[in-house]
């Protein structure tokens, strides 16, 4: 029990780091690497729940597939240090009282909350009850989502086809 | 055995970690080795046979060179992210192997029977595609912090190559996610066991509901663009970019580079050999008169000491030390493999290292034979014909499965 809590408050410690890095790095790379790590640190407490699909899963879509992404453009743009401009330091004064009043109230709830540490034990196949959930009980809003997906992806196409005419770049493949 | 305490178990998982980290860089080196003498004779040259008799002293040599080389940083480097990015990639290469059963028997350590797998995990398939996938990160992060433009634009390239066909790389083994209802490794293999009218092996290769021939097909080509190896290797093509994402890098940090391609390589062959080829599966049934192939390892073994003995007699001084000392030592292991006793647990390894090679050798054999694809052909290929075949496997494959049912 006592190393599972200490591992636990380890990967808190990364993810928390990790996220206030990513705020305070001032080049885009470093915070998408911040990022990165936070998110890995969570597929650490999705294992330490027990739920190793959604841990391998948060891996490969987050880690994986969204973030080489973001490190994707950023490479492409080749975007250096960041700009501080008027709107940003706006974004100060009006983001920190902002943040402090969610975290107070995060508290409070989880103050009023009773908390045990065990985790629930997941039932035999976490993958086949959570098939069994996506594709059985929510399988209309499941493929209503899909469709919404397919939906993004053609208005990108169709956004980057628009100017002047011209056949699309082979570049753009493999941005969608 | 009541005295298993989480103490021993914790130590016997440390041991299995360091023999594997031995093993699997013992196994880098010399398929660096294997590979130049591989192309050597597809050039009809010698290959590799200056240090040592054959020139199996190469990888030391190598080493050796790697480290005493200057380590230098380019001007105006990120320089953390230069520093991390060899790290992902050689850590990544190598965990992921960690997930790999590399046998049906169990070891026994301080009276710990323990299995032929690090990580025995319900998720390994997907555990190891978690690890290819960050594995980008390695390639791209490179490219970027070496401040220099080549790295950059191979790092973009072989990224993008990288992102294109992953897709691909997962829809080819979904067909036999669907065959056989589980992601763990081990389980995988146990589903592929049996024969066909008796003599045929019910591999997923030759699976009697829905031969996944297509989605060894997909799988393999997806792997090679994935581990940017010819004729994919357009992240390093050396006529365009200098070398690719690692142009900037120098000594043993270019040597991580390089070790982690040959490692994910391996993972690559050993995941080929699990999910397609049975993995520690005999191709022979264990029928009445299939005895003998019981004794096809310790063949193997016997035979190949034999040879290098009678080879190590041609070799200068060192040479003709050596060789024959290794052949004996062959036929020692051949005669423990014939014992009765130790037969049946040299099976699975046997079986599994011999289609991991077999693989390894098709790998090397490709390279060397297919010119390299220009960039706009391999999106073109990854995107209009892999990723549509990939779906046709898995389309064609569950209508088998509903139907079997």
């Amino acid at each position: 029990m006592t190393a599972q809590l200490m591992i636990f408050l380890i990967l808190a410690a990364i993810a928390v780091a990790g996220a206030v890095s990513v705020i305070l790095q001032r080049e885009p790379i470093h915070s998408a690497i911040s990022l990165i790590a936070v998110m890995i640190a969570l597929a650490g407490l999705f294992l330490l729940l027990e739920s190793e699909f959604i841990a391998a899963i948060q891996i490969i879509v987050y880690a994986g597939a969204i973030m080489v992404l973001f490190v994707f453009v950023i490479m492409l743009l080749n975007a250096r240090v960041e700009e501080r401009t008027n709107m940003s330091r706006m974004a100060r004064y009006v983001g920190i009282p902002l943040a402090i009043f969610l975290l107070i109230e995060l508290a409070y709830q989880i103050g009023a909350a009773t908390l045990s540490m065990t985790p629930q034990p997941a039932t035999e196949g976490m993958t086949r009850g959570l098939s069994m959930l996506l594709f059985q009980d929510f399988v209309f809003p499941f493929e209503l989502t899909s469709i919404l997906i397919l939906i993004a992806i053609l208005g990108a196409l169709v956004l980057a086809q628009r100017n002047e005419g011209v056949p699309p770049k082979r570049g753009q493949e493999k941005s969608t | 055995m009541t005295g298993i305490t989480a103490q021993s178990i914790l130590l016997v998982s440390v041991i299995k970690v360091v023999v594997l980290l031995f093993l699997v860089l013992t196994a880098v080196a010399y398929l660096v080795w294997f590979e130049r003498k591989v192309a050597a004779h597809i050039q009809g040259r010698w290959g590799p046979y200056r240090v040592g008799p054959h020139g199996l002293l190469q990888p030391l040599a190598d080493g050796v060179k790697f480290l005493l080389k200057e380590d230098t940083t380019p001007l105006g480097a990120d320089r953390f992210l230069y520093f991390t990015a060899p790290v992902i990639t050689l850590t990544l290469a190598i965990s992921a192997i960690a997930m790999i059963p590399f046998g049906p028997a169990s070891v026994r350590i301080f009276g710990v029977a323990t299995p032929l797998v690090v990580a025995n995990i319900n998720v390994g398939l997907l555990a190891i595609f978690a690890m290819t996938s960050i594995g980008v990160y390695g390639v791209a992060l490179a490219g970027w912090s070496s401040n220099s433009k080549y790295s950059l634009l191979g790092g973009l390239r072989s990224s993008a190559q990288m992102i294109s066909y992953e897709l691909s790389l997962t829809l080819s083994v979904v067909g036999i996610l669907l065959l056989a209802g589980t992601f763990n490794l081990g389980e995988l293999i146990a589903r592929q066991d049996g024969f066909s009218w008796g003599f045929l092996p019910k591999w997923n290769l030759l699976n009697p509901t829905f031969p996944q021939v297509l989605g060894l097909f997909c799988y393999f080509v997806a792997a090679i663009a994935e581990t940017n190896r010819a004729p994919f290797d357009l992240a390093e093509a050396e006529s365009e970019l200098v070398a690719g994402y690692h142009t900037e890098y120098s000594s043993f940090k270019f040597a991580m580079f390089f070790m982690g391609e040959y490692a994910s390589m391996i993972t690559v062959a050993c995941l080929a050999s699990i999910l397609f080829l049975g993995g520690w599966l005999s191709p022979f049934p264990q029928t009445s008169g299939m005895d003998w192939t019981l004794y096809i390892p310790a063949g193997v073994l016997a035979l190949s000491g034999f040879a290098l003995i009678i080879d190590g007699v041609r070799h200068p001084p060192l040479g003709r030390i050596v060789l024959p000392l290794l052949g004996a030592a062959l036929l020692a292991l051949s005669f423990l493999c014939s014992r009765t006793g130790v037969i049946d647990d040299v099976q699975g390894p046997f079986w599994f290292l011999a289609k991991v090679l077999f693989v390894l050798f098709v790998y090397v054999w490709v390279r060397w034979t297919l010119p390299r694809f220009r960039y706009d052909q391999l999106m073109r290929f990854g995107w209009k014909v892999l990723f549509p075949l990939a779906l046709l496997n898995v389309v064609l494959t569950s209508l088998a499965v509903v139907m079997r049912k």
